[in-house]
């Protein structure tokens, strides 16, 4: 007897010591192959067992999605305004458009930024570094027989640093040129191509009312017009703009502008347009501006501007992004818990329907871990099918969406893997109880089980 | 002891120790085996017998050591089950015992090969040695023809050797046999037993629970139960 127990270990002793990991390597493999034909065995139950997954995992990928997209869209906005900003705009106040619908039509209104406005920002606030103050007047621009309707806007050598504009083509106005009220002019991309069909613009004139001004350079074509520009102020709606220094805008045009209306004429006299001062310190901005806002209240008795901090606009989208987030987490959450719920209960059903075949496993030597692990591996494809179809849903989505309803989508890499692993794992926790109660069958009764 | 221990240089491969098993239903405790002592041989060829209810069944659930006895001990080679966990008693199943049972109870989605290979898959045999093993008993019953095939493409018969190719892959110390050819035609059955008998020339230990004379004349030592006891253990042949 001895020896046969002798002989019968020695040749389960080889066995053990085979490449444990190998070994477990191929059980796993075999243990994904008997899964994966259960699954294709119930093709539609499956597939409708999945569904909740499919659903929830896309839900996340689409909307995180579209939540990348519109943060991605408020910085790039932001980017253009600038992070260190605080734009200060002329606004007509409601009284005075007010009182000319009531017909007391006031022949002239003043109202808006002025020069000691800015000076004193400058003045009393250490934390401004700068303040670039500009005006802005609609004029028809012409070149031979090109006529275009734009803004023109007369600043200081610092606006395109302050906006991040960078020029296409030639250079912006110099220190000197704004010194000498010189007619020079820097064209937006789009005016420069309005004008100039054929022919390269730099060196060349443009004439506004009746005065020529000499092209340096033209500007980057800007990839997103930007939302803080086209909410505020009609002064400054018109995507196309041509600069040229403020001096020259104030001694040729003046700071009354003068416009033909039916009653007769009509005056509005603004010093500025709009300022935009830097601060330094992105942290100190948003205090900045509550401060120029004091000035400001102070120094107007309407309010015949607005304040505009491009960094207050970023923290807002920013709060709205996360809001959509968590909104979109819960409800994806929920699809993914009742995904969970529907695997369970069809892994239960399965456990059921197969008491027989793990009756006879267990008989065979399969351990309670073996049977675990079976169940188990069984319910994470389920979910990892039903993740992976959701992925290709989610990834799919966002292009509709952005083609449909042109919003900007952004899939990261990280939004497929991250709902792919949550199915996987909703496969492990809804799979373990089902698993469980597989294991814990008695063998005698699984095997009389009909 | 049985007589036939006494018998010189024969090995025991198993053995009963005053087993007894009782069931709980409810408030109302059953006791099925009143005390069961036995032997088993190398080389055994027997059948166990007795009217239902004599606790046959139960008997062979714990030579399977698919259930434990209340009191009382099972050796099987040098180890005493009877108080094993569980994991110990899977692992001793797949090591040490090859079943037969009355319905054939092969897995449906597995393939012959598949199903025959099973025990080895969870002894954690490498997959080309448990193939190579898996074909050489398919061809030993005679199925190496329908080695792809799965058990509802088969004949009873030809499922119930499917499933001795499956009790013979881990080359158990016993094989234990539930009414094998209880679902079978008498040609089928015929040739399920002369399988068997083949098997006990080449020196396996069988031990097969049936209600058949004609199988209990084919084996060479018959055990009867009555009322979970035993009632006769006998030399049929030699």
């Amino acid at each position: 007897m001895n020896e046969r127990v002798a002989e019968h270990r020695s040749r389960s002793a080889p066995r053990r010591s085979a490449p444990a990991a190998a070994a477990d390597w191929t059980r796993l493999r075999k243990t994904v192959a008997v899964g994966l034909k259960s699954i294709y065995s119930h093709g539609l139950r499956s597939l409708l067992t999945v569904l909740g997954i499919v659903i929830g995992v896309a839900a996340v990928i689409a909307m995180l999605a579209v939540s990348e997209g519109a943060s991605f869209e408020a910085q790039e906005q932001f980017r253009q305004l600038g992070s260190n900003n605080i734009i200060l705009k002329s606004v007509k106040p409601p009284e005075a458009e007010a009182s000319g619908v009531a017909g007391f039509r006031q022949p002239s209104v003043v109202y808006g930024l002025t020069y000691q406005d800015i000076e004193t920002i400058r003045q009393t606030i250490p934390a401004v570094s700068n303040v670039i103050p500009s005006r802005i007047i609609k004029k028809s621009v012409r070149h031979l027989g090109n006529t275009v309707n734009t803004d023109v806007v007369g600043t200081t050598v610092d606006y395109p640093v302050s906006r991040n504009y960078s020029l296409r083509q030639g250079r912006f106005f110099s220190a000197e040129e704004v010194e000498e009220q010189t007619n020079v002019v820097v064209l937006s991309d789009e005016v420069a191509s309005a004008l100039f069909p054929v022919t390269d613009p730099v060196g060349d004139s443009i004439r506004i009312d009746g005065n020529y001004y000499k092209i340096v350079g033209i500007m980057e074509p800007e990839a997103y017009s930007n939302l803080g520009q086209s909410q505020a102020g009609s002064s400054n709606a018109a995507p196309s703009r041509i600069f040229i220094p403020i001096t020259a805008a104030r001694y040729r045009f003046g700071e009354t502008i003068m416009r033909q209306t039916s009653g007769g004429m009509e005056s509005e006299t603004v010093e500025l347009h709009e300022a935009i001062i830097q601060v330094q310190g992105q942290d100190v901005v948003e205090d900045i501006g509550r401060i120029v806002e004091q000035i400001m209240q102070r120094r107007h008795a309407r309010i015949d501007y607005a304040i505009e901090v491009p960094m207050a606009l970023l923290r807002q989208a920013e709060e709205s992004a996360l809001r959509d987030q968590i909104v979109a987490g819960a409800i994806a959450g929920i699809s993914l818990l009742v995904g969970g719920i529907g695997i369970m209960n069809i892994m239960l059903a399965s456990v059921t329907e197969r008491t027989r075949e793990i009756g006879i496993r267990r008989a065979l030597g399969a351990k309670k871990k073996d049977i675990v692990l079976q169940f188990l591996v069984e319910a994470v494809i389920l979910s990892g099918v039903g993740g992976l179809i959701g992925v290709v849903l989610g990834v799919l989505i966002p292009v509709i969406i952005s083609v449909f309803w042109d919003m900007t989508t952004i899939v990261t890499v990280g939004a497929p893997l991250l709902a792919f692993t949550i199915s996987a794992l909703i496969g492990v926790a809804f799979g373990i109880y089902p698993s469980m109660r597989a294991a814990d069958m008695d063998p005698v009764e699984a095997l009389r089980h009909e | 002891m049985t007589d036939g221990a006494v018998a010189a240089g024969i090995e025991v491969v198993a053995g009963v120790r005053d087993i007894r098993k009782t069931y709980h239903m409810g408030a109302l405790a059953v006791e099925v085996l009143h005390g069961i002592s036995l032997d088993f041989f190398r080389g055994d060829y027997i059948s166990i017998m007795g009217p239902s209810g004599c606790g046959k069944s139960t008997l062979m659930n714990i030579l399977g050591c698919l259930d434990q006895p209340t009191s009382g001990k099972y050796y099987l080679g040098d180890e005493d089950t009877s108080q094993m966990a569980d994991n110990d008693l899977s692992a001793i199943r797949g090591a040490r015992l090859g079943f037969i049972f009355q319905s054939y109870n092969l897995i449906q989605q597995l393939t012959v090969v598949e199903n025959i290979e099973l025990p080895l898959f969870y002894q954690g045999v490498p997959e080309e040695q448990s193939r190579r093993t898996a074909i050489e008993l398919a061809t030993r019953v005679g199925l190496e023809s329908r080695l792809d095939h799965k058990p509802f493409e088969l004949s009873g018969g030809q499922q119930q050797r499917v499933a001795i190719a499956r009790a013979l892959s881990n080359d158990p110390l016993i094989i234990l046999a539930d009414e094998p050819t209880g679902n079978l035609d008498s040609k089928s059955g015929a040739e399920i037993l002369n399988l068997f008998d083949e098997l006990h020339q080449q020196g396996k230990t069988l031990i097969m629970v049936t209600h058949s004379d004609e199988l209990a004349e084919r084996s060479e030592r018959a055990i009867r139960l009555r009322d979970g006891l035993v009632e006769s253990d006998e030399r049929t042949r030699r």
